[in-house]
């Protein structure tokens, strides 16, 4: 793999970014992001949800809960596709489901063409997954939790040695700081070494569940700025999970809003747009698409903030 | 990043010593990460150690105190073989509580890794930090009482303490699964199964004080059968031939509880994959 990335700069441990107010005017402004053309279909998709349902039985009372509701979306190779949605909306678990770490209840998920049941070993080859709170073990190092990860993917020691220092290089880690246990890192640095872990595995379907939900704003420019950057230079499709609708503009060749379950609208975002416009005449801007295929705004949501999500 | 644009994501077949090779890796991934952490925590590595020699110790010392060097002999070869075989079982019994509370559970249950490779790994390392314990312990403790240990049969010792090890490997397999089904309450329940096994095998008194209905429980500890056997064999020099009472029972366990903990690994993470239980919280 190539991870071709500008250095950051070093992180300072004594200050966790997400402790400070953030200058953010130091961030230098994000350029204009240029839609790639929606790539040709016909070929195989990097991701085939086909009508599937997730169901949870939650609670004493043994109450059923559609966590995903007969969703189907088709991405193709090299997009990146954001799902949009408020909490509780379903977006971890559809995450969860193409990540095989659920089963899926009915319907159908291939990657690439591979069945997710049938060639489960083939199809956990081709992906990572990030989730909100980086799954590092923290009294271990960056270096040290790296490692882990390459050895778990079959790469052989060298490799895995050379990629991971190069990869922490890359993201302006001093090599003074790369035997400190994570847990001195801030939350932003360490979502980017969680992020770059998964790239360490040459994932094709690369899995992002809110990968800057909690951190302050800097850090979150950077992150994007750092998704950014892996979507120009890998050949990797991108799966980002979202409630930021900036990151989504930002970020993403298309979206899909996911309420309660189900897509309740897909397209990119210059066509919700237009549509929300012309067919409702709201104001053309994410937020009034938000709020009329969801029925509330964000900022209503966000404040019930995550006790069982992650 | 691999991959050529325009071209698919080749999955080439490779061939089984490739596949094995590979597999092997996985297996040492967990070795080398527990070794890590190891090393992280090493203060209180170092603090159980010395709780071990000390616990060890002060009940070898009941020996030494009514002046019966058999007594003496028997108690000590009960604390450290007891400590071994339940680090053994402890390590693969937390091998997911241990991770559920990391919160890196969901991570590697992704990775492209195949079960039995992720419990060898943890098995491996088990036994290995549980020879390193052991070996502290039994040197602090021949040169503390100035053991004479000169018609001792080792070699049943490490026989024993070798097919042992198997079926402790295996009930610890599904003693894991606990904690993959129980979000709560999993690691508690693994915690008083290794207490009843201490209680009933024997492990500082013979089984026959034990009410009839707790020694029928022994007979299904494998514990019971090693520190029966590694007894006979340092303290009477016993050898393993002799011991095919102790042996038979263990080769048994360890035949049906390896392939069943790893069968009922597989079905317990079934089950969680469907239920959403590998999730960090309910
Ligand atoms: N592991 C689980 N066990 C039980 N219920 C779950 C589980 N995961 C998600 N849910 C439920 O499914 C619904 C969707 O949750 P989730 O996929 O986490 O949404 P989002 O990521 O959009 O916030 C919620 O009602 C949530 O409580
Ligand atoms: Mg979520």
């Amino acid at each position: 793999m190539a991870l071709t990335l500008e250095p950051h700069q070093p992180e300072t441990a004594s200050q966790p970014s997400e402790t400070l107010v953030a200058p953010v005017d130091r961030v230098p402004a994000p350029a204009p992001h240029v839609r790639r053309p929606a790539p040709p279909r016909g070929a195989v998709p990097a991701l085939l949800i086909d009508h599937v349902t997730k169901r949870f039985i939650v609670g004493r009372k043994k109450k059923s809960v559609v966590a995903v509701d007969d969703v189907s979306i088709r991405i193709e190779r090299g997009e990146t596709y954001g799902v949009l949605g408020a909490n509780g909306g379903g977006k971890s678990t559809l995450i969860r489901l193409v990540s095989t770490l659920l089963t899926i209840d009915s319907g159908r998920v291939e990657v690439f063409g591979h069945d997710i049941e049938r060639e489960e070993m083939a199809v956990k080859r081709l992906i990572n997954r990030v989730s909100v709170d980086a799954a590092f073990f923290k009294k271990l190092s960056p270096f040290e939790n790296l490692i882990y990860a390459a050895r778990l993917y079959g790469l052989d020691a060298g490799t895995a040695r050379r990629e991971s220092v190069a990869i922490l290089a890359r993201l302006g880690i001093a090599e003074s700081r790369l035997s400190r246990p994570l847990e001195q890192m801030s939350r932003g640095m360490q979502q980017k070494v969680a992020i770059a872990r998964a790239l360490l595995t040459s994932p094709t379907l690369l899995l992002l569940d809110e990968p800057t939900t909690g951190l302050d704003p800097r850090s979150k420019l950077e992150v994007q700025t750092f998704i950014e950057e892996i979507r120009d230079s890998h050949d990797a499709t991108i799966v980002l999970t979202t409630h930021d609708l900036a990151e989504a503009d930002r970020l993403c060749d298309r979206l899909a809003i996911l309420n309660e379950g189900r897509v309740v609208v897909e397209g990119t975002p210059e066509e919700l747009v237009a549509r929300v416009a012309r067919e409702h005449g709201q104001p053309p801007t994410l937020e009034s698409v938000f709020m009329t295929w969801t029925g509330r705004s964000l900022d209503d949501d966000t404040e019930e903030d995550d006790d069982d999500d992650d | 990043m691999s991959g050529q644009p325009g071209s698919l994501p080749e999955l080439r077949s490779p061939s089984l010593a490739t596949t094995l090779v590979r597999e092997l890796r996985g297996s040492y991934a967990f070795i080398e990460r527990n070794l890590f952490l190891v090393k992280r925590y090493w203060g209180w590595e170092f603090a159980f150690l010395v709780y071990a020699v000390a616990g060890a110790l002060s009940i070898t010392f009941i020996g030494a105190e009514l002046e019966n060097q058999r007594l003496l002999l028997s108690l000590m070869i009960g604390a450290i073989f007891w400590n071994y075989l339940s680090i053994v079982f402890g390590f693969i019994a937390e091998t997911v509580a241990w991770e559920r509370w990391e919160g890196t559970l969901e991570y590697t249950f992704m990775a492209p890794v195949r079960r039995w490779v992720q419990l060898l790994g943890s098995t491996m390392f088990a036994v290995l930090y549980g020879l390193v314990h052991t070996a502290v312990i039994l040197v602090v403790l021949t040169l503390f009482f100035g053991l004479d240990l000169s018609h001792a049969d080792f070699g049943t010792a490490a026989v024993m303490m070798i097919i042992g090890s198997a079926s402790f490997i295996g009930i610890g397999m599904m003693a894991a699964v606990l904690p993959l089904m129980y979000v709560e309450r999993g690691a508690q329940m693994t915690f008083v199964l290794q207490s009843l096994l201490l209680l009933v095998s024997g492990v500082y008194y013979s089984i026959e004080v034990l009410p009839d209905w707790m020694q029928v429980i022994s007979w299904f500890s494998p514990a019971t059968y090693v520190l029966d056997g590694v007894r006979q064999g340092l303290i009477d020099g016993t050898p393993i031939t002799a011991l095919w009472h102790d042996v038979w029972p263990l080769v048994i366990m360890a035949v049906v509880l390896i392939p069943l903990g790893v069968w009922v690994f597989g079905q317990a993470e079934r089950y969680a994959k469907r239920t959403g239980k590998l999730k960090r919280v309910g």
